[in-house]
């Protein structure tokens, strides 16, 4: 489903004097459908990087990226920017850390937009979201409002939401329970049972060890010098 | 349809204002349902590109070429001026930075968003005027306007209706330059949003020039950064914005002030 | 009067205007342009119709001249009296009699035939130009019939008025193709444009433009299926005459706000009068 071949990520700042960052030195994973990998580095080691590079968010130096789309493969570090746009429409699903709020968009157009975008018809849509919004106990009366001014807890649900409306067949987790209580936290969890149930392929950086158990299939260390399967 | 050719389609555009570079070598692939944002500041030759590519300026080197809704490419530097105008207003849509470049001042916002329709041949006043209706609607003037004339309008409801006037003939490709410029912050948020929705829900192409990279955030899904009439860098509108490559970009992206 | 040529031009002159004017007959509703000469009376006397009428007119032709369908009003005497003395020709007031007729804002109500002539004054002959003040746009609008401007106007009237409130110079498509300025005869007269068995020229002497609508051409007034075009009606009728169904004159008749209707066309009324 996934596999990542000798990544390499260095960030150069120019606006700082030119100073490198090297934070992936030739990672290699390969993830197959209804795996949960998590990824267990200490904060700041790249597991968010290596995320991002494989949403193609970030752009490595060196390495491969292949991820089966479409009944063939897209390299994410070489494809152009249509090919690209296609994977991340029909593909992979990547819940962040934070969400980005675009004020006066409803939470349930926020949620409902990577099905949109897959083609899906509004009606079919808007039962979908509220359906999932439902699960995640967002209340009802939140659903027309924007998330601007809802609480970190309530933001990142509605992140996840939108990252699981889809069934995306590659799910990319970035901390997806950072800012929950431990009733949301268990959500969660159930809601990620799910898509790997539905043989959804899930690398994460899960940061709760409890949460991590019940979930990773398998965990891996990117430090180290490269990573190991 | 559109799986073997972009919809818009630039090779090598270069123009010189005498000794002074406009822009040069640009290329780029459009495909339809995509939003390019054109970025820089002033100088980098954006505007300049967004006239070559529409056909308004003259490169001097260089093609473009435009796959019509039949399937048919046209090269649309060397197009006849008949056709080139039939194009821009049928297929192809401009919002202007100040709208009143884009509007007709003296007659009602109704007679703006219906001349399209009329030039096209529609000879129905009662569903010319119903479909003007629908589209103030849809670009949240108050309906019941469709009678002032634009002089009265403030300037977001202009570009509001500037934007009515270039899509109710759904066009595939928009240009727009600056489409928020000169607009108070609370102003551009909706119309950024209107414009957010529009091209969601009409599957438009666009090709946006602005200077203000929160724009190109919202709008776009892809990005080219100018500057010195040279691309920079180019890339997907996150890729570019959160992982910038080059010197400039990185600047651009570092200056940008954060609320 | 030796002085002057017959009919007043020098024959280069005529010569020019009337290759203008088969110009304009070939290309029906096209405007022509033309060097306009200077002529003994103001522009906006008329200046276009009479280099018009000066170069298509000959010693065997009759004419008459009329203005606001009357033969009898002083301009109307005063150019049919510059051509009685500039080139001897028989003059008359009489519709069925004349080969040219010069007119200034009305069509004659007697209808016209094949082989007659009927030249119309313009004052502005361009019908984008309440739109677009550029001469060079707008000649490039009628080479590329970029005509959506002219339904605007008329929407804008419907809008405001209910109706279309142009009441003359209606403008009309021609043959089809071009859109053209019928000069300032009321919309009344329009449908007699259309299929008209004579040749129909228009001169702007001021604007220096020619156009011509020949014989049995369409001439259609511009209008939306949903508004469709009408022309006036009275319900009166011509209190000299009895006329119904012509274009009618209202009459002050004394200062407690009595009025008539008369035909405006003088010698249709003469003539249904048997004078």
């Amino acid at each position: 489903m996934l596999l990542v071949e000798g990544l390499h990520k260095t960030f150069t700042l120019h606006t700082q004097g030119g100073i490198q960052l090297p934070v992936l030195r030739g990672v290699d994973l390969a993830v197959y459908p209804g795996e949960c990998v998590a990824l267990t580095d200490p904060s700041g080691s790249g597991k968010s990087t290596l995320l991002r590079a494989i949403y193609a968010n970030y752009r490595p130096q060196r390495g491969r990226i292949l991820v089966s789309h479409a009944g063939g493969k897209v390299d994410m570090v070489e494809a152009g920017p249509r090919d690209l746009l296609a994977v991340r429409r029909l593909t992979i699903g990547y819940v962040s850390q934070f969400l980005r709020v675009i004020p006066r968009v409803p939470a349930l157009d926020v949620v409902i937009e990577p099905l949109r975008a897959f083609g899906v018809a509004r009606d079919e849509a808007l039962e979908r979201g509220r359906a999932l919004l439902a699960r995640l106990r967002i209340p009802e009366r939140l659903w027309s409002l924007s998330p601007v001014t809802f609480s970190g807890g309530e933001q990142q649900r509605v992140n996840l939401a939108r990252g699981f409306v889809a069934d995306f067949p590659i799910l990319l987790l970035d901390e997806p329970t950072a800012s929950l209580d431990v009733a949301s936290r268990a959500l969660v969890v159930e809601l990620i049972r799910d898509a790997l149930a539905r043989r959804t392929a899930i690398v994460g950086a899960f940061h709760d060890a409890e949460v991590r158990e019940a979930l990773a299939t398998r965990t891996v260390t990117l430090h180290g010098a490269g990573a190991a399967a | 349809m559109d799986a073997d050719r972009p919809l818009l389609r630039a090779r090598g555009v270069t123009r010189y204002y005498g000794a002074r570079v406009g822009c040069r070598d640009v290329g780029l692939d459009l495909w339809p349902g995509e939003v390019l944002g054109i970025v820089g500041e002033s100088g980098s030759g954006k505007t300049t590109l967004l006239g070559c590519l529409s056909g308004r300026l003259e490169p001097s080197a260089g093609t473009v070429e435009f796959t019509g809704r039949d399937g048919t490419v046209v090269d649309v530097l060397r197009m006849p001026e008949p056709a080139l105008r039939k194009l821009a207003r049928t297929d192809w849509g401009i919002v202007h930075q100040n709208p009143r470049d884009g509007l007709r001042l003296g007659v009602s916002a109704g007679a703006n968003v219906g001349e399209r329709l009329m030039a096209l041949g529609a000879r129905h006043y009662g569903r010319i005027r119903a479909t003007a209706f629908d589209w103030l609607g849809r670009v949240e003037i108050d309906r019941e306007r469709i009678d002032d004339w634009p002089e009265t309008f403030s300037s977001g409801m202009q570009q509001r209706l500037q934007i009515a006037r270039t899509l109710v003939t759904e066009p595939r490709l928009v240009f727009m330059d600056e489409p928020t410029g000169g607009l108070d912050v609370s102003v551009q948020a909706r119309l950024l949003d209107l414009l957010r929705r529009l091209v969601t829900d009409l599957g438009l192409s666009a090709v946006i020039v602005t200077h203000d990279l929160a724009v190109t955030r919202l709008l776009a899904h892809r990005l080219l950064v100018m500057r010195g009439g040279e691309v920079v860098e180019s890339g997907l509108t996150d890729q570019v914005l959160d992982d910038p490559q080059h010197p400039y970009t990185q600047l651009l992206v570092s200056s940008v002030l954060q609320p | 009067m030796n002085a002057y040529n017959f009919a007043f031009l020098d024959e280069q002159t005529k010569r020019m205007i009337r290759r203008a004017i088969l110009k304009a007959v070939a290309i029906p509703g096209y405007q022509v342009p033309f060097g306009s000469r200077e002529m003994p009376l103001s522009y906006g006397w008329g200046t276009g119709g009479v280099q018009v009428t000066a170069s298509v007119i000959g010693p065997d032709d009759v004419l008459k001249v009329i203005d606001q369908g009357a033969d009898d009003t002083t301009n109307a005497v005063s150019i049919r009296r510059f051509f009685e003395r500039t080139t001897g020709v028989r003059t008359t007031t009489r519709t069925d009699a004349a080969s040219l007729i010069q007119t200034r804002h009305r069509i004659p109500e007697t209808p016209l035939a094949a082989g007659q002539i009927v030249v119309f004054q313009v004052p502005i002959p361009e019908p984008l130009r309440w739109l677009e003040p550029r001469e060079t746009e707008t000649r490039k609008m009628h080479a590329l019939e970029e005509y959506g401007v002219m339904h605007v106007r008329l929407y804008e009237d419907i809008t405001r008025h209910g109706h279309v409130e142009t009441a003359y110079d209606y403008p009309v498509l021609v043959n089809g193709r071009y859109i053209m300025r019928p000069s300032p005869i009321p919309k009344f007269d329009n449908p007699k444009l259309d299929r008209n068995p004579a040749l129909l020229l228009f001169g702007a002497g001021r604007e220096k433009r020619i156009y011509a609508v020949p014989p049995f051409t369409s001439v259609r007034s511009l209008d939306f299926e949903d508004h469709p075009f009408t022309i006036e009606h009275w319900d009166q009728t011509c209190a000299l005459c009895g006329a119904a169904d012509v274009f009618m004159d209202e009459i002050v008749v004394d200062d407690k706000g009595g009025r008539m209707f008369v035909c405006s066309d003088t010698d249709f009324c003469e003539r249904r009068r048997g004078r």
